[in-house]
């Protein structure tokens, strides 16, 4: 795939499964004959793609799709079952344990619930200052004008610094929550849904404050969305997952114009947009298939219109099928 | 005709510690049969209120202190809770946002359905139980007479929110007032569930007030839209009046921050500053603070005028394509 820049970040072959051990009452059940099985779920399933330098990746898929999940790999929250993670290519998961945190550092996340993420019991200059101090950012000394700084970038008034969270509004307190990311100068922001739980006039404000970031700080972003307009706005490249996989991976401008795979036929279309009215849905058909027992085959064969034999059985893999496009759809074989 | 629900000057008051709140100050519309009437407001805007206060539903401290609404030829607001009783599950149902709150996770579907139909009418417990099945096919779930058996954990969010619906159908009601009933859900779950309420409503001429803060929903699937802002209707009229010239700085200001509206990598059209708190109202209208085209005027309380016919917009300066 063709690259803008240098890729800042890089996945490859990115697999996670949550397994739900059997507890002790199971097992021993099992050992008088009982049938009871681990479950497990296949949360990513082999995923690779890279995020160049200062570029801003949507990631969109809707609920149990993997994107949260990919999103803290990338963080350092969780670790993957297998694969690697790069980071300015580095192995991130090979790295000695104090240089990974170091490296950890520059990726910060952004996380959708500004009321969970937030600690009640601390000061505003505590939550946002805790780090920096910590990592030897500042010295104690220089971390009030240091506050200063970061909660101006943030459109944080400083002398807000010794109240509590809880006296804010949910914009300023996503606000706090961006300002605690920025203090430790990250270079890679990573945003779950950051806006999603905003009214949408405060939305437009923390999307501006997000673009107006990106400018002065030269960040790069993985925007992880299940709003298409939020990342059709932001996004240079967008990548589409579902239950696990990676659908299609395309330049937005590519992506909204001429989508490849159904399924992000069917996300753009059933989409509500402002400019459609009262119009005739045609939904697509059919459920979200669990993730602890997905369908054979290509995951989407049950709900797509134009599902075939060879759609049930052999699972497609992600093509290239233009410039710096790819798709996992059979569909893209019989055009050619 | 008279129209199914007439909302005339509506305003409930919440009597808190901290002072009063106007939670809905002054508010009228009217739904008619077959009708779908969105309700739109930010957090905090007094839709939810006002939906509550339909059914008669606010609570102390909170009561409603003026206004009337009619429905079929009754005054609910002068109702006793023993006649709202009948009315509220039969005549006006509803749909909350989170289906796992309306149902109890610790009885089956058939439990519920048939427990909310002997609740208002007389019938055997078979003849209950086909109307239950029967409503469970309306909203397109898949074999009925299984998953009537199922609690609703058993469920997923968007089958639970399709129960949630066929419990607010089964009396054949007048008018659904719908809360926000598909703000958790996935794209394509919602697009589903849009499209049956749709067909539903068509079919049945069931009246209809869907409260959301989303504007794209409701230009997909209302007739008219009001908008809220800080407990008063700011705008009225039918989805594409307002949608394609609104005349209130608020709406304007709604649609223009959504995403899709602005062109991309561009900054969006930003509302300046953040809702004002219900307990300190700015005097006058409640916008002005934010407002780009506030004058000295505004200092007062604006009233609902029609500058275009079918409109209402309460605001002294309505933006005007073609100023008379």
């Amino acid at each position: 795939m063709t690259e803008p820049n240098a890729p800042l970040v890089g996945l490859q072959n990115i697999t996670k499964r949550f397994v739900k051990s059997l507890d002790l009452t199971t097992k021993l059940i099992n050992l008088v004959g009982g049938n009871y099985r681990e479950e497990v779920v296949q949360a990513v399933d082999d995923v690779s793609f890279t995020i160049g330098e200062g570029e801003v990746v949507g990631l969109v898929g809707e609920s149990g799709c993997g994107k949260s999940t990919i999103g803290r790999m990338v963080a350092g929250i969780l670790e993957p079952t297998a694969g690697a993670i790069q980071y300015r290519g580095e192995d991130l998961l090979s790295l000695p344990k104090a240089k990974r945190r170091s490296v950890s550092l520059k990726s910060q996340m952004i996380f959708q619930d500004p009321f969970a993420s937030l600690n009640p019991r601390m000061r505003v200059r505590d939550i946002i200052g805790e780090a920096p101090v910590a990592h030897k950012i500042v010295s104690s000394d220089e971390l009030d004008d240091y506050l200063d700084e970061v909660m101006n970038l943030c459109g944080l008034e400083p002398g807000f610094k010794r109240r509590y969270a809880h006296q804010f509004s949910g914009g300023q307190r996503q606000r706090i929550g961006i300002a605690r990311a920025l203090a430790v100068k990250p270079d890679f922001l990573i945003c779950d849904e950051a806006v999603a739980a905003l009214d949408v006039s405060i939305q437009a404000q923390i999307l501006n404050l997000f673009m107006d970031l990106r400018k002065e700080l030269g960040l790069t972003y993985l925007l992880i969305s299940h709003d298409l307009g939020v990342v059709e706005h932001l996004s240079d490249r967008v990548v589409i997952m579902y239950l696990g996989r990676l659908v299609e991976v395309a330049t937005a401008e590519d992506l909204f114009r001429d989508p490849n795979h159904p399924y992000t036929k069917a996300l753009l279309e059933e989409v509500p947009r402002i400019d459609n009215r009262r119009r005739n849905f045609a939904p697509v058909k059919g459920e979200i298939p669990s993730p602890i027992d997905p369908p054979s085959g290509c995951y989407f064969h049950p709900r797509c219109p134009h599902a075939t034999e060879r759609c049930k059985t052999e699972a497609p893999v992600l093509k290239e099928i233009g410039p710096g496009r790819l798709s996992a759809c059979h569909l893209n074989d019989a055009t050619g | 005709m008279a129209a199914t629900l007439s909302v005339e000057n509506l305003n409930t008051t919440f009597f808190t510690k901290a002072g009063e709140v106007k939670a809905v100050d002054g508010v009228s519309f009217e739904v008619d049969k077959g009708k779908i009437l969105g309700l739109v407001g930010e957090s905090g805007s007094g839709k939810t209120v006002t939906g509550f206060s339909i059914l008669g539903l606010v609570d102390p401290p909170g009561r409603i202190v003026n206004g009337r609404i009619l429905f079929g030829g009754e005054d609910l607001v002068q109702l006793s809770e023993e006649s709202m009783r009948h009315i509220r599950g039969k005549r006006i149902s509803t749909v909350f946002q989170d289906p796992m709150m309306t149902l109890n996770p610790v009885l089956r579907i058939d439990t519920q359905m048939i427990e909310a139909l002997l609740a208002h009418e007389k019938m055997t417990g078979d003849a209950a139980r086909q109307r239950a099945r029967d409503a469970l096919g309306q909203v397109g779930i898949p074999s009925p007479d299984e998953r009537l058996k199922a609690y609703p954990h058993q469920f997923s969010g968007g089958m639970r929110q399709r129960v949630a619906i066929a419990i607010a159908l089964l009396h054949r009601p007048e008018l659904i007032i719908a809360d926000e009933p598909t703000t958790a859900l996935d794209v394509t779950i919602q697009a589903q569930i849009l499209f049956e309420v749709q067909a539903l409503c068509r079919e049945s001429n069931t009246a209809m007030i869907w409260i959301t803060h989303d504007l794209s929903v409701v230009a997909g699937l209302a007739d008219d839209i009001c908008v809220m802002y800080a407990g008063r209707l700011v705008e009225t009229g039918t989805v594409d009046g307002v949608l394609d010239n609104p005349l209130h700085p608020y709406t304007r200001g709604l649609i223009g921050s959504v995403p899709s509206r602005n062109t991309r990598g561009r900054p969006l059209n930003q509302i300046p500053g953040m809702t004002p708190s219900m307990l300190s109202l700015p005097k006058g209208c409640a916008f002005r603070t934010r407002c780009a085209v506030a004058d000295g005027a505004c200092e007062e309380q604006p009233e609902i005028t029609a500058p275009i016919d079918g409109r209402g917009v309460r605001c002294f300066h309505p933006h005007m394509d073609n100023p008379q």
